[in-house]
């Protein structure tokens, strides 16, 4: 076992501790705090498919969490109110069924989106999925029928077969689940052929095609995939605090996965889960003290960046492999 | 023909780099790429792979003319290039390097590594951390793990120590015996020439001279090859 999978491993149950300690304490609040680092570290698992491995710095992720938190926001809502869907398919409040209209929903988008954005590169691909979230954020605000820019709740949370998601620990274990599953995903990418791969486009494109691959086509499958993980968190997120709002699409959203990756460690398989860790905390226990706490979390990034390029897992666990 | 090239014309810009390169590769042949630097061997590979597509002329591969086809269209046709300067994906490890390149055929990753068993030991170090022979190696490695047709060397030993030489040359050599088709730039002659099937010599961005090692007399050597 190399010293970054034994990081990795105290991480993710480090996480894992809160809610059980939590439970112990009887501070449930904590547990609710556990399962927002585990829902935007899940968020940040798929941005890192993007940025870290396929170097893809987009600045668009807000609208696959987005369209994932909206798939679950209006799929509960007809549910709830009983009214069908176009077509006149029912609504329904089983997570799984969510789940998978908000993997499939981000992914279509990102397909048309990767599309056309990754026919540029650099400071042009950012501004490009900036745009493109930004006009999905301001069709959500223009969108009465779903609470425009009020947003949506969700009177009662989904449910998931034999869970009872209303208690916290449950719920929370069920995106825990699903963020262990991310990381599986992500290492198993990763020592693929497609992860080598895609890791040699970000290294130089033209050297990747004498081998006879193209760059364009790996970056999209990684693109898609990337959107797909982070609008399924968008879902849990939505059902986390059993509200969606245009907030999740602002570009906020975007720069706020981006600082989880810096701060944990870009292109390692924990960096999401130890930056979504650290970032949640300095917001409750900083925020809790003032509320310009974001001063200070710039200024831990400037630390980051100028002095632990790998992050907190690369601070940890040595030499930062992406760089 | 392999491949056949005929009266190509490139630029880089403006500014002129071939004025008319005929050469061609058969089946199973080496054909050494020679000519005095600057005289556009590099440009000519660069304008088979089509990294830099040249303006005019004709280039055939298989029979099959590839303008038009973007590089990697071309390197699945089965054309398999080390580039000049050792260029490996310096941030992957070595199974990574060849692991990603890798498509179905006769080359597999363990027999690259019978083939270069320094590269089977270093299986898992970044390609940055090796030598420049062993990077040399993995660049070779990279482009048979694509099973090209033909292989396609620009100063595969440039710069690298006699004995790594030796060994590549001996790989050159063992890849030869096996019926591999190779194009091959480089500049130690005396490696080179009992290699080579046929010679083809460019000077100035044209074809100047082209026919079998034993034919390349003093004077032409003087006259194309000389500094």
């Amino acid at each position: 076992m190399t010293r970054e999978t034994l990081i990795s491993l105290a991480i993710v149950l480090a996480l894992l501790a809160i809610p059980l300690w939590a439970t112990a304490a009887g501070e449930t609040f904590y547990i609710t705090l556990a399962t927002r680092m585990a829902i935007l570290a899940l968020a940040a698992v798929g941005l890192n498919i993007a940025l870290g491995l396929g170097g893809l710095v987009s600045f668009g992720h807000a609208a696959f969490f987005g369209i994932g938190g909206y798939a679950a926001g209006i799929l509960a809502s007809h549910a709830f109110n009983m009214e069908p869907l176009p077509f006149g398919l029912p609504g329904t409040n089983a997570m799984p069924v969510i789940w998978i209209v908000a993997i499939v929903a981000s992914g279509l988008v990102a397909l048309a989106i990767g599309a056309i954005s990754l026919r540029t590169a650099g400071v042009y691909f950012i501004m490009i999925t900036l745009a493109f979230a930004q006009m999905i954020f301001y069709f959500a605000i223009s969108w009465p029928a779903y609470g425009g820019e009020d947003g949506l709740s969700i009177f009662v949370r989904n449910q998931f077969p034999g869970v009872n998601t209303l208690n916290g620990l449950s719920f929370f274990f069920v995106c825990f689940t699903l963020l262990i599953a991310s990381l599986g995903l992500f290492s198993l990418l990763r020592a693929s052929r497609f992860g080598a791969a895609l890791q040699a486009a970000r290294q130089n494109e033209q050297r990747l095609a004498t081998v006879g691959i193209a760059p364009y086509r790996i970056r999209l499958a990684a693109f898609v995939i990337s959107a797909m993980v982070t609008g399924l968190a968008g879902a849990l997120f939505a059902d986390l605090n059993r509200f969606v709002s245009p907030s999740m699409l602002s570009w906020h959203m975007s720069g706020e996965l981006i600082v989880l990756i810096i701060l944990g460690g870009v292109g390692r398989l924990a960096g999401p889960v130890a930056g979504a860790m650290l970032y949640v905390a300095f917001e409750y226990f900083l925020g809790g003290i003032t509320e310009r706490w974001q001063l200070f979390l710039g200024l831990l990034l400037l630390a980051v960046v100028l002095f632990a390029r790998g992050g907190v897992v690369g601070l940890l666990a040595g030499k930062a492999r992406h760089g | 023909m392999l491949l056949e090239v005929s009266g190509i014309e490139t630029f880089y810009g403006a500014s002129q780099a071939l004025f008319g390169v005929d050469l061609s590769v058969a089946e199973g042949e080496v054909v050494a790429l020679m000519g005095r630097n600057g005289m556009g061997k590099t440009t000519t590979i660069r304008s088979i792979c089509r990294l830099n597509p040249p303006r005019k002329g004709r280039i055939a591969f298989a029979g099959r003319d590839i303008a038009g086809l973007r590089a990697f269209r071309v390197a699945r046709l089965g054309i398999g290039l080390v580039p000049e300067g050792r260029r490996c994906f310096p941030n992957l490890t070595v199974r990574e390097n060849l692991v990603a390149a890798a498509r179905t055929g006769q080359w597999t990753l363990s027999r690259i590594e019978a083939l270069f068993p320094r590269l089977a030991e270093r299986r898992d170090q970044f390609a940055s951390t090796l030598s420049g022979g062993e990077q040399q190696m993995l660049a070779i490695g990279r482009a048979l793990m694509t099973n090209p047709r033909l292989l396609i060397l620009d100063e595969a030993t440039e710069g690298l120590a006699p004995v790594i030489r030796r060994d590549i040359w001996t790989s050159i050599r063992t890849l030869k015996a096996e019926g591999q088709s190779i194009l091959v730039v480089d500049k130690t002659m005396a490696e080179l020439l009992p290699v080579a099937d046929r010679c083809t010599i460019i000077e100035k961005g044209r074809t100047a001279w082209t026919g079998i090692p034993a034919e390349l007399t003093d004077a032409i050597r003087d006259r194309l090859l000389g500094v």
